[in-house]
């Protein structure tokens, strides 16, 4: 009988995502770019956000967009029309994007004079929050028929984010959704979250989400390398 | 969802150390995966035995130990336990504080494995 041996391993799972999402982070700040990594569910309004994103900052911030989506490139295609740099990575049928397709990504775009990359994430609420893309800020969007639950239901995703976008606000008179406890709820699991109401359709509460940007990547310009 | 990829990681990490110790044959894996992960054991083992055919872990068991959601109350500093059914009443043992910050929770950790 042979005899069995323990061998110790003591190795994180995603410890090879961890050192390359950090080897992205470290390039990007030698080049001055604000990589924002932005997730919500299928249909919230993302690259809504990204298009009425880059109509605020035009003239002001160079952007460029990388978009995530399992098997069409009708994302980037609305991105590219506006005249922004814009690199579809197909996943596949790849539920999130970790730092490795992200690199991919940021080596296809010339990211020379650019200020910010933002990242589509692949629509869900599960699997990205759980792959560090090397982004330096994390976004999220919930919209309003989404329901107020859902930090109950998804609280990694709102536990690692920086920002949520609570999107459809124009909705919120014909819903019961309750957004005095979507806010507590969402605190409760991230004291930190600073939370913007919007409606991508009316542009109302747009402004101080792009002030917030705006205000992210002149303090990330400044910051030394 | 993600299994798959996760799966792969771990297979990956096990066939590594496997062939670094001059294994023949991997029996058990020892993993400790955070609380707030969403994956189930099963599904986790499924896919496994999926993606380690005709590798040194074919038909390795895989011992998984959740490790709890440990948070920090903002207010007082103290760490405790959170129950994850219960996220949306977290109240600090200590201060009654109801702010805090998450500490663990979250990891996919190989700690050892059995092999021949």
């Amino acid at each position: 009988m042979e005899n069995v041996r323990l061998i110790e391993v003591k190795e994180d799972i995603l410890s090879d995502n961890i050192k390359r999402a950090g080897e992205m982070r470290k390039r990007l700040r030698e080049t001055h770019t604000l990589l924002l990594n932005l997730m919500s569910s299928p249909g919230s309004g993302k690259t809504s956000l990204i298009l009425r994103t880059v109509e605020g900052l035009a003239g002001k911030i160079r952007l460029g967009v990388i978009e995530a989506d399992i098997d069409s490139t009708v994302d980037a295609e609305k991105v590219a029309a506006r005249g922004i740099p814009a690199i579809q990575l197909r996943t596949g049928g790849f539920c999130h994007l970790d730092a490795a397709m992200v690199t991919q990504g940021i080596d296809a775009m010339d990211i020379s004079g650019l200020d910010l990359v933002i990242i589509e994430n692949v629509g869900n609420l599960v699997c990205p929050a759980e792959f560090d893309t090397g982004a330096h800020k994390n976004v999220m969007i919930l919209s309003v028929p989404e329901g107020d639950d859902k930090p109950l239901k998804y609280p990694l995703m709102f536990s690692i984010c920086d920002v949520l976008l609570v999107n459809k606000i124009d909705y919120l008179s014909l819903s019961d959704f309750d957004i005095t406890a979507l806010k507590q709820r969402a605190l409760i699991l991230n004291p930190n979250l600073k939370i913007f109401e919007v409606s991508c359709k009316t542009g109302v509460g747009i402004g101080g989400w792009i002030d917030w940007l705006q205000g992210e990547v002149t303090s990330f310009k400044g910051s030394k390398g | 969802m993600h299994e798959l990829s996760i799966t792969e990681n771990i297979l990956n990490v096990v066939l590594k150390h496997a062939q670094a110790n001059s294994v023949r044959k991997v029996m058990v894996v020892h993993l400790r995966i955070g609380t707030l992960s969403d994956l189930e054991d099963e599904w986790i083992q499924r896919y496994f035995d999926y993606l380690s055919k005709d590798t040194l872990a074919e038909g390795a068991k895989l011992k998984i130990e959740r490790t709890p959601v440990i948070v920090r109350c903002n207010d007082c500093s103290e760490s405790y336990e959170a129950d994850v059914k219960n996220l949306e009443h977290l109240i600090c043992p200590t201060c009654r504080g109801n702010r805090c910050t998450l500490i663990s929770g979250r990891e996919y950790y190989i700690k050892n494995m059995e092999v021949l």
